[in-house]
């Protein structure tokens, strides 16, 4: 078998050396200037070196000696061409498609938040996170299923850790689901909270897309890319009206709502866009969404090169020692479970081993799609935090900081986040405010609304013009409602499926998808479980954002320690025992982290038992407790609070469990004297090819 | 120099067409869409018994069969 890595030619050699070189010496400067801010442009070159390096050597190690890619050997997709789901295909369409489908809202959202630790902090782990564990997931699920006949993460679970092992993860994916869903929603919430023109816009993209839906089926069937140009012009239009609305002083308050309204409302589209046809608004929302997501983020990249921002944030700030504003919690574990899209990312293993496999023409292909389609999602996250990084200070925490902490004034906010250490002025705070066209950036949590700022002002500096900035900044919240609302009606259909398909067990004609009585009712019940958590979190007076985005953090590396379970037990049962450590070691450092965040969430000083307990305490004394306005607002705090503690307990015992049947296997695995693998057999690619 | 000329001209127009054409291929494939052209192809080559949908009805059918299993989108 060719498990060497090829030689290098002695120009390649110099090649390589050079690039470690400028990539050391860039990150020195990252990691070692203090004192004065440093431009953005260090950290995009050392970013760049590592990913080139880790991709040539790291990569190439795990092709070559861990999978043992064999470009001779057929794929799934030549083995069973469908012309439909399995297609081989060029590699660079595999690699776009595949990075369309891993790409989302995630990494552009953890970043924001982890850089209230400081840049240095985030930009380490989403550099060394991905080389060492993110990429190795991706990769190697994506090489165990085309080996596998393009077999899904819970077939290849129960084939090689045991039937209930595979339902236990299921069930896991299910609840991690329900978190995203509700987080993600929280996010668009505390963007649109009393902003009459991005409420505008964002509601415009309905009618938007109903028209779109209806185009494609009767006017111009399938004209996928003619109808979304037509509905970027729309979109950028409403954009542009949504400052008339913004100005009017009779249609601003038409689309002036608080948080609790707007929760409401996008549980109520969820429920409709989830039981409407496919083609009339979900689907061309999605093309929209597709389209829009990579040309902003080629958007943000470039202007990031032109504008060359300098990084305002420290590298390192205080709040290292868990006391930060936007969330509690010490560096470890919480900057790990903080930045899970962009450095390792469970929910990656679902795509690895869903479409991707069933196109790629050629083994040869896959370290490419796999860890390079990661690499340049962690590209994403570093430009994240780059943008979050480059606003000042005290605009970044004014924005991320619950309002039980910063008051609800500019005044008060700027006095106290002075304190904190960032002097701020309450004329700086307000003045940001105007110049994006909104009556107040406090307490606007979730990382879309930090982004959208930072972008603005890098887009601005490239373009200026009058009130530019606020057409900029509504621009990249449209961008993030837009493809948010789609997860939110795609996952309440899979997540309606999948319920329907555990009711079926019960009662047969449940499972029936044509069936409107188990279609509506299982809708409902998947409306109301992310419901419940997104209302939740948008009546904490706390913020919500840093109670449900540690659980959505733990839920997402559990469920990649779990994949990199699969990949350790996989390699020791293909006898590759020497290898074990590199599936194995990141799964190890997940598992400590997930079980060490859910530890401290579930007793100590930040946990939601205590939480729990001091209002319960305030409660039996006859006191009122701020935030808290009455008794009612009391006891819903300790509710959640004891929900939000189960659900950490629950995602504890789901890896503990998973880690027990993993050592079983792994132990069985390691006694056999031959492979144990449920490998296909090898076809060889010149026997079917042509 | 002419016929050096015009094979440069003809290698890049080829060379724009092909990029042109796979990125219409991922825009596509991003939004769950196949190729039509190619299961044209594969039906007339190994299933000549099946009737070739148009693309309006493969279009359809892709349509609903995207939002149909689990996965497909990221966070």
């Amino acid at each position: 078998m060719n498990t060497a890595v090829p030689a290098q030619s002695p120009a390649g050699k110099i090649l390589w050396a050079a690039i470690a070189i400028v990539g050391a010496f860039c990150l020195g400067v990252v990691a070692l200037r203090r004192g004065e801010p440093i431009n953005a442009i260090w950290l995009v070159a050392a970013a760049l070196s590592v990913f080139v390096i880790g991709y040539r050597f790291y990569g190439k190690f795990i092709e070559h000696s861990v999978l043992q890619m064999n470009p001779a050997r057929a794929t799934p997709a030549v083995l069973r061409n469908d012309g439909l789901d399995y297609v081989p295909t060029d590699k660079w369409v595999v690699f776009g498609h595949h990075f369309a489908a891993i790409a989302g809202a995630g990494p552009l959202v953890g970043p924001v938040l982890a850089a209230q630790m400081g840049y240095l902090p985030g930009t380490l782990w989403i550099l060394f996170g991905v080389v060492f564990a993110g990429a190795v997931q991706d990769f190697m699920i994506l090489g165990l299923s085309l080996r596998r006949d393009g077999r899904s993460l819970g077939n290849m679970l129960r084939d090689e850790l045991g039937p209930v092992p595979g339902v236990v993860a299921m069930f896991g994916v299910l609840v991690l689901m329900m978190i995203v869903l509700a987080v993600l929603a929280l996010v668009v919430v505390k963007a649109l909270t009393h902003s009459p023109w991005g409420t505008f816009t964002v509601a415009c993209t309905i009618p938007i897309a109903l028209l779109m839906g209806s185009y494609l089926r009767w006017f111009r069937p399938g004209r996928i890319l003619e109808v979304s140009l037509i509905g970027l012009v729309l979109l950028l239009t409403s954009i542009w009206m949504g400052k008339a609305v913004y100005d009017s002083a009779t249609l601003a308050p038409l689309f002036d709502f608080d948080a609790k309204s707007l929760a409401w409302m996008l549980i109520g589209y969820g429920f409709f866009a989830s039981v409407l046809p496919v083609w009339l608004l979900l689907a061309p929302r999605d093309y929209l969404s597709t389209f829009l997501k990579i040309g902003t983020i080629a958007l943000l990249a470039l202007a990031i090169f032109l504008a060359a921002p300098t990084l305002q944030m420290p590298a390192v700030t205080k709040f290292i020692d868990g006391t930060g504003p936007v969330f509690p919690g010490k560096l470890f574990p919480f900057l790990f479970i903080t930045i899970a899209c962009g450095a390792v990312s469970g929910w990656h293993s679902i795509i690895a081993s869903g479409t991707t496999p069933k196109l790629l023409a050629n083994e040869g292909e896959a370290r490419m799609v796999g860890y390079g389609g990661m690499l340049m999602e962690a590209f994403v996250a570093i430009m994240a935090l780059i943008a979050a990084s480059s606003l000042h200070p005290g605009v970044y925490f004014a924005m991320n900081s619950p309002s039980a902490l910063i008051g609800n004034t500019v005044q008060s906010a700027a006095t106290a986040i002075s304190q904190l250490g960032f002097v701020v002025t309450p004329e700086q705070l307000a003045q940001t405010a105007k110049n994006i066209g909104e009556s107040s950036i406090l307490s606007r949590a979730g990382g879309a609304p930090t982004l959208a700022v930072g972008m603005a002002q890098l887009l601005h500096g490239i373009l200026p013009g009058k009130s530019m900035m606020a057409f900029w900044y509504h621009y990249a919240i449209l961008f993030e409602a837009l493809f948010i609302l789609t997860t939110v009606d795609a996952g309440t259909r899979v997540g309606r499926f999948m319920i329907q398909e555990i009711a079926g067990l019960f009662h047969k004609p449940l499972r029936e998808t044509r069936s409107w009585t188990g279609n509506l009712l299982a809708t409902v019940i998947c409306v109301s479980l992310w419901g419940y958590f997104l209302y939740q979190g948008a009546v904490d007076p706390l913020g919500g954002i840093n109670t449900l985005w540690p659980l959505f953090g733990i839920a997402n590396q559990m469920l990649a320690a779990i994949a990199l379970m699969l990949a350790t037990v996989v390699t020791v049962k293909m006898k590759r025992e020497r290898y074990v450590w590199v599936p194995g070691v990141p799964a190890v450092w997940l598992i400590v982290c997930t079980l060490t965040a859910g530890w401290e969430k579930l007793s100590g000083s930040i946990s939601f038992t205590a939480a729990a307990q001091k209002y319960a305490q305030g409660m039996h004394d006859g006191k009122l407790l701020a935030p808290a306005k009455s008794v009612a607002e009391m006891q819903r705090i300790v509710t959640n609070n004891y929900v939000d503690a189960a659900l950490t307990g629950l995602f504890m015992l789901l890896v503990l469990a998973m880690v027990g049947f993993s050592l079983r296997a792994l132990l069985n695995a390691w006694r056999s004297n031959r492979p144990t693998a449920h490998e296909e057999p090898y076809v060889a690619l010149a026997s079917v090819a042509g | 120099m002419q016929t050096f000329r015009q094979d440069l001209l003809h290698s890049l127009r080829h060379g724009l067409q092909t990029g042109w054409q796979r990125a219409v291929q991922t825009a596509r494939l991003s939004c769950g869409v196949p190729d039509y052209d190619l299961y044209v192809r594969h039906l007339r080559e190994h299933h000549p018994e099946r009737t070739v949908p148009s693309y309006k009805e493969f279009f359809r059918e892709r349509q609903l069969a995207r939002y149909k299993g689990t996965g497909g989108r990221c966070c």
